[in-house]
Parts: C-alpha cells; sequence; structure tokens
C-alpha cells in the first residue's frame, strides 16, 4: 500500500513537473518574443497556447535517426541519462512544507550528485555521436561542468553553515517566514556566485558554449532528431527549473511568503521559481556569448574566490553573531 | 606516366598509400570542416580548420560552392542584360551593385547621365549600404550570442525593403539602374516614407548600441578580436570598413567620387585598434553617415529626366497597354545595340564603386560588339575571405566566428 502510494505520488508529480516543461518553452518563447519586438507563438491555439503540445506531438512522430557511426548503445543511452538524472533531483525538492517525496537529510548533496551525474549523459552524447561537432561540444561541456560544480558547491557553503543542515526543508524553516530573514541578504556573495555558476551549469546564455549554435552547430545535439532530441530539451528545463528551485530553497525562503494561501501551499514556491526562469529568458534575450577562454577565466579566477571569501566571511558573520 | 586506364581497373592495390596533406598520426591535431552547411559561415562558405583544442592552428578557407558562372555569363548576353546578373552578387545590397555596374558600363560606353538619375542612385546606394550594415550587423551580433539586436536590426532592414519594393517592384533583386539612368521615378509618397525613416532611423542606432555598445560580453568578445594592422590590412587587399577599421582613409566615394557624391556632404569615420570592436564602430558611424547622406538626397534631389537621352536601353512604356514610339533615341540605340557595333568602343575599363562590404570593380575589355569581350567582378568578399586565412590563425575557434562576421563577406558575391 505505502509502495503504490508512493508510485501514485512520482505519477502526479511528474505529470505536473512534465506540463510546467512544456509550458516554460511556451513562455520562454513569448517572453523573448515579445522582448524581440514580435509575438511569439500565435497559430496554435488562442495565443498558441497549445503550440507545446503540437511540438511534443511533432518529436514525438518525427522519425529517430541513430547515425551509421555512433555508437549505438550509448548514444540511445545518453539522453535517458540526461533525463533521468534531472527527474531524480525532483524527489527532494520541498515543494511546500511536507511536500518533499523523499525528505532525506542530504538533499543538497544529493541534487549536486544528480546534476553531475546529467553532465555525464552531455558527455557521452558528444562522444557516442561520433561527429566532430558534437564531440567539441562535449568537450567543452566536460570543462565547464567540472569548472562550475566547485564554485556552485561553495556558493552554498556559506547557506549550510548558517542553517546547520543539509536538508532543504530545515534549510527553508531556518530563514524563518519573514521576508527580512531570507538568506538572499547574509549570503549575498553567495547568491551572486550561485546564480553565475548556476547559469554555467544549465548550459543556458551567456555560458550556452556546449551548444553555441553559431560555432559547433548545436554541440553535444547536432546528430539527434525526434523523441530523442525531446529528452535533452526537456532535461534541460527540468534542470533549469532544478536550480530555480535550489535558488528558491537556499536564498529566497522556499514556500514561505509574505502571507499563506490557504488550500494551495506551494503557491510562493511555485512564483519564486518562475521569477528566476524569468531571469533565466531575460539574459537569454540580452547577452552574448562568452568564449572558452574566458568561460573559464571567469569560473576560476573569479568565481571561485568569491565563493571563498564568501566562506570566510559567514564564519566571522557566525562568530561575531554568537 | 603514360598510364593506360582500362575500364573498371582499379587503381589502388592495398600497398598503395595516398599522400593526404593532412597530418596523419598527429593526435594533437584535429581537423574539422566548418561549413558549408553551417549556421555561421553567412552563406555556403567551408573553412577547413585544424585544431589544438580549441585553437585554431591552421585556417584554409574553400569557396565555390555558389559559383554561377556570372562572368563567362556576361560575355554572352549585352550589356543591358547583365544588369540582371549584378542583383545576385551581393543580394544583400542589390542596389549598389545596379549602380556599380552602370557606373562602370556607362564609362566604357560614354554615356551621360542626367542629374537626377545620379541623385537617386546615390539614395539606393545609401539605402542599400543602410540594408548591408543592417544585415551585418544582426548576423554579427548573432554569431557572437546577442539574439535579440538581430531581430531589432531586421525591423529597420524590412521598411528599407519595403521601399524598394515600391520603387521598383522588388526587395531583393531589383535590376533598378539603366545603362544612362534608372528605370523608374520616386513617387512623392514613397519620398515621403523615406522622410519618414530618416527622421526615425539616428533613434534606431542608438536604441542598437544601448543593446550591446557597452555590454561587457561583447566588449570581451570583440576588444582585440581579429586585430590587423593598417598595412596589413593594405596588404591583405581589404576594402570597406574592414580596412577603415585599421585607420587607413579609403574610401571610393570620397577618393574617387561617382555619380552624385562629389556634390554631397559626408565624413568617413575612421578606427583606430583595427581590431573587430572598431570595425564594429565604423560601422555603426557609417550608418549614420548614410542616413545624412539620404536626408541631403531627399532635400537636393534636382528635377529632370531620369534617362540620359543617347542610353541604349529600353525604357518601359509608363502605362501597360501604352506604346512604345519607335522613334525616340533610346529606342533607336536600342535597335543599334543589337547590331551596329559603332556604338560600342573598343578598349578596356575599371570602375570601382563603394558597396557596403568595400571596393566592388568591373573591368570590362570591349572589342566593339553589343557584349563584353570579358568582364571582371573585383568582389570585396572573395578578398576579404583571402584575408581570412592569415586574420584566423592562432586564434579560438569562436573568435574565427566573430571574424568571419567582422569581414562581412557575403557568398554570392565572392563565389559570383
Amino acid at each position: 500500500m505505502q509502495i503504490l502510494i508512493i508510485i501514485l505520488q512520482i505519477a502526479v508529480l511528474l505529470a505536473i513537473v512534465l506540463l510546467h516543461v512544456a509550458y516554460v518553452t511556451y513562455f520562454e518563447r513569448k517572453i523573448i518574443g515579445h522582448m524581440q519586438v514580435r509575438m511569439g507563438p500565435m497559430l496554435v491555439g488562442w495565443h498558441g497556447l497549445l503550440q507545446p503540445i503540437a511540438d511534443g506531438i511533432k518529436s514525438f512522430f518525427k522519425e529517430d535517426i541513430i547515425p551509421e557511426q555512433a555508437d549505438k548503445p550509448l548514444f540511445m543511452a545518453a539522453p535517458v541519462i540526461c533525463l533521468v538524472t534531472m527527474l531524480a533531483s525532483l524527489a527532494v525538492l520541498p515543494f511546500a512544507k511536507g511536500w518533499a517525496l523523499a525528505d532525506i537529510n542530504i538533499g543538497l548533496l544529493f541534487i549536486f550528485a544528480m546534476s553531475s551525474l546529467a553532465s555525464y549523459g552531455v558527455i557521452l552524447a558528444g562522444w557516442a555521436s561520433n561527429s566532430k561537432y558534437t564531440f567539441l561540444g562535449g568537450l567543452r561541456s566536460m570543462a565547464q561542468v567540472i569548472s562550475y560544480e566547485i564554485p556552485m558547491g561553495m556558493s552554498l557553503i556559506g547557506v549550510m553553515m548558517l542553517a546547520g543542515s543539509l536538508n532543504l526543508t530545515e534549510i527553508v524553516e531556518a530563514q524563518g517566514t519573514s521576508l527580512f530573514s531570507i538568506y538572499l541578504f547574509p549570503q549575498i556573495i553567495g547568491f551572486f556566485v550561485f546564480f553565475v555558476a548556476m547559469l554555467a551549469e544549465t548550459n543556458r546564455v551567456p555560458f550556452d558554449l556546449p551548444e553555441a549554435e553559431t560555432e559547433l552547430v548545436s554541440g553535444y545535439i547536432t546528430e539527434y532528431s525526434g523523441m530523442r532530441y525531446a529528452m535533452f530539451f526537456m532535461a534541460e528545463y527540468i534542470g533549469m527549473m532544478v536550480m530555480a528551485s535550489i535558488g528558491t530553497v537556499c536564498f529566497l525562503g522556499g514556500w514561505n511568503g509574505p502571507f499563506a494561501i490557504p488550500f494551495f501551499p506551494p503557491f510562493w514556491f511555485i512564483l519564486k521559481v518562475y521569477g528566476f526562469l524569468f531571469l533565466f529568458i531575460w539574459i537569454r534575450a540580452t547577452l552574448p556569448r562568452y568564449r572558452y577562454d574566458q568561460l573559464m577565466a571567469l569560473g576560476w579566477k573569479l568565481l571561485i574566490p568569491l565563493s571563498l571569501l564568501n566562506v570566510v566571511l559567514t564564519g566571522l558573520f557566525k562568530i561575531l553573531a554568537n | 606516366m603514360g598510364l593506360k586506364l582500362n575500364r573498371g581497373q582499379i587503381l589502388m592495390t592495398e600497398t598503395t598509400t595516398l599522400d593526404v596533406p593532412v597530418s596523419q598520426g598527429d593526435e594533437d591535431k584535429y581537423l574539422l570542416k566548418l561549413g558549408p552547411q553551417h549556421p555561421a559561415t553567412h552563406g555556403v562558405l567551408r573553412v577547413d580548420i585544424e585544431l589544438d583544442g580549441e585553437t585554431i592552428i591552421d585556417c584554409d578557407p574553400q569557396v565555390g560552392y555558389l559559383h554561377r558562372g556570372f562572368e563567362k555569363l556576361a560575355e554572352h548576353r549585352t550589356y543591358a542584360q547583365n544588369i540582371v546578373l549584378t542583383d545576385r552578387l551581393d543580394y544583400i545590397a542589390a542596389m549598389a551593385n545596379n549602380v556599380g555596374y552602370c557606373e562602370a558600363v556607362e564609362k566604357l560606353l560614354a554615356i551621360d547621365v542626367p542629374d537626377r538619375a545620379k541623385y537617386l542612385r546615390v539614395m539606393v546606394c545609401e539605402m542599400s549600404r543602410l540594408t548591408g550594415h543592417l544585415l551585418w550587423l544582426a548576423t554579427h551580433a548573432l554569431d557572437i550570442g546577442a539574439m535579440t539586436v538581430f531581430l531589432y536590426a531586421f525591423r529597420e532592414r524590412e521598411t528599407l525593403l519595403e521601399l524598394f519594393a515600391e520603387l521598383c517592384g522588388s526587395r531583393l533583386t531589383t535590376t533598378y539602374t539603366r545603362l544612362g539612368g534608372v528605370r523608374q521615378d520616386v513617387t512623392h509618397e514613397l519620398m515621403r516614407k523615406l522622410e519618414k525613416f530618416v527622421d526615425e532611423f539616428p533613434a534606431c542606432i542608438e536604441e542598437y548600441e544601448t543593446l550591446i555598445d557597452t555590454n561587457r560580453i561583447w566588449l570581451k568578445r570583440t576588444i582585440g578580436v581579429g586585430t590587423i594592422s593598417g598595412e596589413k590590412a593594405v596588404d591583405l587587399c581589404l576594402t570597406g570598413a574592414s580596412l577603415r577599421g585599421s585607420g587607413v582613409d579609403y574610401d571610393v566615394r570620397k577618393h574617387m567620387p561617382y555619380a552624385a557624391y562629389d556634390k554631397l556632404d559626408f565624413e568617413i569615420p575612421l578606427g583606430e585598434t583595427g581590431d573587430t570592436y572598431a570595425r564594429y564602430r565604423c560601422r555603426m558611424e557609417e550608418m549614420r553617415q548614410s542616413n545624412f547622406i539620404l536626408r541631403q538626397c531627399i532635400e537636393q534631389l534636382p528635377p529632370g529626366p531620369i534617362v540620359g537621352d543617347d542610353a541604349p536601353d529600353l525604357v518601359m512604356p509608363a502605362k501597360p497597354g501604352r506604346k512604345v514610339e519607335v522613334d525616340t533615341p533610346a529606342r533607336k540605340a536600342l535597335i543599334k545595340l543589337i547590331d551596329d557595333r559603332d556604338v560600342y568602343m573598343e578598349g578596356d575599363v575599371y570602375v570601382a564603386t563603394e558597396v557596403p562590404k568595400g571596393e566592388l570593380g568591373f573591368y570590362f575589355i570591349s572589342d566593339g560588339m553589343g557584349r563584353p569581350y570579358r568582364m571582371h567582378i573585383r568582389s570585396p568578399s572573395f578578398i576579404h575571405i583571402g584575408a581570412l586565412a592569415t586574420m584566423g590563425k592562432g586564434v579560438m575557434v569562436a573568435d574565427l566566428i566573430a571574424i568571419i562576421g567582422t569581414l562581412d563577406v557575403v557568398l554570392g558575391e565572392c563565389d559570383r
């Protein structure tokens, strides 16, 4: 009985998240469209509202091409690895008090582990396609993930020190319910580092080098088509949502808001996540792309020292407060 | 060697080894053929690059994927018919090519162009310079990753293309000029629309500049990238903004004025550093100057005929169905064109004009027939792609894309 309930919960969560993923693409296309003096999708449904569903059906029925030279098992496994690891990290997210599938005590660490695993999918996709562009994309992705995992993890050390826990629910509760007690203010350096590393971790502009369209055609997904392509796409958007959720949990006070919403406790959580997603999209419409060496320099020379400084400052802050 | 080949004979035996020029066995190097189907090569350019990690060791541009044999084709068509071919050179700014071709033929045939046509030519030239530069800005920014500029620039380009369509019926393949003038006169409404555009355009340039001019990532990606000194740029025969970005003051419009450029007031913006950012600034300023020239054209446009009397060209009847009078000078000249070789002079001529990409030159050898004996096109894109081999060495892949963008090449003109 217990297992059935959990399976049902997983199914509901998956359905809701995948629906959100579909509509985040719509959200993105509409917002970028309006920022770029055009309308975005307009044809399918009212103001293009059914566009994500049409896209889903299209990619489902498209021919799935596997290149002759590709390493078939790895080629087929790569998008699955990406998607599954991203979905797995959803399990520990607390959408509201008690609304987490698995409220484990190392939630933050689990998410890091999963997002690092997802980069295996990217690297394997680049390698197994046996194409030069995908290979370069995979290489770039590998270097980028290694460089940005470090500042990202370190930027959250401050949060862990303040909350005294790795459990996401406890981190939210440690911040209290008032607007001014959220960790954004004491951890402003940490938030900055986290935000930049988050963009890099999810391969978004200005760090979208692994799939830099004008340099590497489509990077590691060049050879993919149909549903496998869509799986990478979904993994990227779930990744964005997971990262936005961590930002919400660790810096913005999770599900707590100015006032409680009855019957729908995750309201503020979802609102904050969408706020993050809006920032992602805004940045995509605004910024050009970094060059590979500049990306590395930014990660190693600026973000890592900054996050270390943040750890030191947080320690001092804690000692002085005591 | 006198090797006899029988049908179906296999030349290579198992012991034969191919002498491949690619460094084989050297595992540090990685040969990547960038293009011809690649989103950032502005058409069908292929660049063979040898990579060490992300750094380009060797860069070898390959052209010819869009070769249509215009120069040979031109030898079999009359001078008037060849105008159509020039549309397809730099299809981003077809008007400027039309003008360049006609200026050259008119010099060869010693045809006078009336004043109004000269001003109209300058007008369409500058409009096409704007369309060319806007497309350059759009794609260059897109190559570097700034996506929004692309759509903003296309908004204004659309207005200009609509004006072209109103002027000559076509947005891209304009064929607007005629030997000895232009094909159609402007209407009041068109001039009003153009004036409105000229009034609004400076604000649009400022809008693009707010998007990228001081953007830190844009600066990082352009300053010090693809730097080329003035002397080196001259050695590589660069022209246009690619040359002026290095501080060399050379513009055909100013130094060898054609059409009505000698009567107009404008400046040649120069860069200093010769890097991608300097060239970017140069072209942005050029757009402002073009806008200024357009304003002067609107104000100074003189009345009068748009085609000279001695133009050996077919002038379209003003209304469909109206009979063309056989004894107009133009009609007579057209009839002469086919069978009378006295109309044409023998000799050769080279005339250069300043198109958005740089110096576009037409070289003709005429033997007095109604068709060119030889036509050679000095296309700036071809020469700029030649410079890519030098500029692309030792940079990173992302910089190569930026350099292709900043050289402003179009493959229709390069391969012609």
